[in-house]
């Protein structure tokens, strides 16, 4: 178990595309820490390069206290899951598993034991004598974290395990992945573009665009106050409502009149933006107390509740997450009111937090 | 298919449907289909007919007016002819023969231990200018082999290539090569390279990744490619009549057409060396037929 430090990292391939511009992480022993972001973003690049299947062009990676920079893949004393699990195709599961350690070297009796405690884990028993084309996409994957397992390495580097698997099965292995991980202490990576898979399994989140770090923090952190724009925008489903303000008589205010507490030391004479969660608003009977104003542009039924998009001074996506016995019909006048506390203010032309 | 769906229509209401006329013209389109295939397969397979037949034939049956099809005596002369000497030993037809597997053989080794690695790194690895690369590769195949033969033949006289296997050899690689990386970067593509991931994490380099869990995947594809690379190099003439000219040296081809010309030609010899030559190409593709549909299905066309 291991600590990993990134530090100034840059990857530059030789057609000049820029996979990651610059990032620094710092990863706690025995973390669960995920890396989110759209395609592109460099959050894979990041992963291989700690895996040293990608050389970087620029910075340092450590493991633990080893400066790994020039270190092939298998020095690293790492193990990784892909996407597409890369089970050996012609080998048996029981091979597959024994597979890393007879590359190892590992004596006969230890080669079987561990193989059979870490089927044991991934309660593999059935499966251990079928070939992968043999198994179903689940327990494929099943296989490829009970390989990565057997190895006991430092860290587990995980590539989008769970996206070719359907619904159901992902949110059974994601808790799979989580208990495995607690139970075993390990340091791990986790990369992926599902922000419900990175907010359900991280202790700590980092979320990445275009190959630079937007944000660091736990979940919470990360919903509660995104460091930028992009985080507004990318965290939360539906996502965090962005609405322009002005400062004025001490209060920010939105065209449509809304009014939110301002947080203390706002920069005055910049364009700025509130990040307002849906969960914070609350659409009302039209003049009802302390509301603005509004109009039901369309209502999302989803059965445990029920999202508004409202109109709201000229801004026509204002959305508002209510429980389903507040019922309004679309194109209903409505008033809005806001509930929540002090919210995030963004600068618009640097699209950072400022307050 | 046309006739089908036009008889499922006329069950229901004639109300504005297709007119019999138009049930008429697929059943006649068919007709001709039919019709010109069987004329395509006559003028296709009667040379090949003919070659087996006169291969077999005695001289006299041969010239004999009007040709005959059937009812000649069969006779194994001229294909004891194509192996042995007339007064003993070895033909020059035979040791023709041998000259061909050796250099369509290495030929077709050296294209595919060439062409197989490059192929995978232009799959695998970021590769400055890499389409540029590409295109420039394939670019050697555009124009006709025949349009270098002169420039090739007085570069092969200025380094001592002339009438040697070798020089053959390297010119056939040379052809075959980037038709091996093209097919061949289509099959690599196919395999995932989170096989030699894996495997590089599991203590295995970059290298032997390859060898151990890409190479055996790719076995359909490298006999598909290797066979067309084969035949390339087994049936070229040009190349082999302008730059070899001893019997020792020269392939089938040139030999075979050597026979022609002179006083008299004795064409059941030609028929029966063409039959010999024809056979071995024929077997091989016959025995890995499935690797063939494969690479023309699998590694031809693009997800």
């Amino acid at each position: 178990m291991a600590d990993i430090e990134v530090t100034a990292l840059h990857k530059r391939y030789p057609d000049g595309t820029v996979a990651v511009d610059h990032v620094d992480l710092s990863i706690r022993d025995g973390e669960l820490f995920v890396m989110l972001g759209p395609s592109g973003c460099g959050k894979t690049t990041t992963l291989r390069a700690v895996a040293g299947l990608e050389r970087q062009t620029t910075g340092d990676i450590r493991i633990g206290d080893t400066l790994v920079n020039d270190l092939p893949p298998a020095e690293r004393d790492i193990a990784m899951v892909f996407q597409f699990y890369a089970l050996y195709p012609h080998l048996r599961t029981r091979d597959n598993l024994a597979f890393p350690l007879r590359a190892e070297g590992l004596p006969k009796p230890q080669v079987r034991e561990r193989v059979d405690e870490a089927a044991r884990l991934m309660r593999l028993g059935p499966l251990l004598d079928r070939r992968p084309r043999q198994l179903s996409g689940g327990e494929q994957q099943r296989v490829a974290l009970a390989r990565a397992l057997v190895r006991r390495p430092r860290a587990f580097l995980m590539d989008e395990p769970l996206t070719n698997l359907d619904a159901e099965l992902r949110a059974d292995m994601r808790t799979e992945i989580k208990h495995l991980q607690g139970e075993l202490g390990t340091t791990m990576v986790y990369v992926t573009h599902d922000q419900v898979e990175a907010m359900s399994l991280g202790h700590r989140i980092a979320i990445l665009n275009k190959g630079r770090v937007e944000q660091i923090g736990t979940p919470l952190e990360v919903y509660d106050r995104p460091a930028s724009l992009f985080c507004a925008a990318f965290i939360g489903s539906p996502p965090m409502n962005l609405i322009e303000v002005e400062v004025t008589d001490g209060k920010l205010r939105s065209q449509g009149e809304l009014a939110l507490t301002p947080p203390p030391g706002l920069p005055r004479d910049r364009r700025l933006v509130a990040g307002v969660r849906p969960e914070a608003l609350e659409v009302t009977e039209p003049g009802a107390d302390r509301s603005v104003p509004a109009r039901v542009v369309s209502v999302e039924w989803l059965g445990d509740e029920i999202i508004y998009v409202v109109d709201h001074g000229g801004q026509r996506d204002v959305r508002v997450r209510m429980p389903p016995t507040v019922r309004f019909a679309a194109d209903a006048p409505v008033g809005l009111r806001h509930t929540g506390g002090t919210p995030a203010v963004y600068d618009v032309s640097t699209e950072g937090l400022v307050a | 298919m046309a006739v089908s769906v036009d008889e499922a229509v006329s069950a229901g209401p004639a109300r504005d449907r297709t007119p019999p006329a138009r049930s008429l013209g697929g059943r006649g389109h068919a007709a001709l289909e039919i019709a010109l295939l069987t004329v395509l397969a006559v003028v296709m397979l009667f040379p090949v007919l003919w070659m087996i037949e006169t291969s077999i034939k005695e001289n006299r049956d041969v010239y004999a007016v009007p040709a005959q099809f059937f009812g000649f005596t069969v006779t194994m002369d001229h294909f004891k002819d194509v192996f042995v000497a007339p007064g003993g030993g070895r033909s020059a037809l035979s040791v023709a023969f041998l000259n061909s597997v050796v250099v369509a053989g290495v030929s077709t080794v050296l294209a595919t231990v060439l062409g197989v690695p490059a192929a995978w790194a232009y799959s695998r690895f970021a590769v400055k200018a890499k389409k540029d690369q590409l295109f420039f590769i394939l670019s050697t195949r555009f124009m006709p082999p025949v349009v270098v033969v002169i420039p090739i033949f007085l570069m092969y006289r200025q380094v001592g290539l002339i009438d040697s296997k070798l020089g053959l050899i390297l010119i056939y690689t040379a052809f075959n090569v980037p038709f091996t990386i093209w097919m061949m970067k289509g099959f690599v593509d196919e395999v995932p390279a989170e096989y030699e991931d894996a495997a590089m994490l599991d203590g295995y380099t970059r290298v032997q990744a390859f060898r151990r869990f890409t190479l055996p995947l790719l076995v359909p594809g490298i006999a598909a490619t290797a066979v067309f690379a084969l035949i390339f190099s087994w049936n070229e003439f040009v190349f082999a009549i302008f730059l070899t000219s001893s019997d020792s040296v020269r392939t089938a081809p040139p030999a075979i057409a050597g026979l022609i010309g002179g006083t008299t030609t004795d064409w059941g010899l030609v028929a029966a060396a063409s039959v010999v030559f024809a056979l071995p190409v024929l077997v091989f593709a016959y025995l890995v037929r499935k690797h063939l549909v494969a690479g023309v299905t699998l590694g031809a066309v693009r997800r």
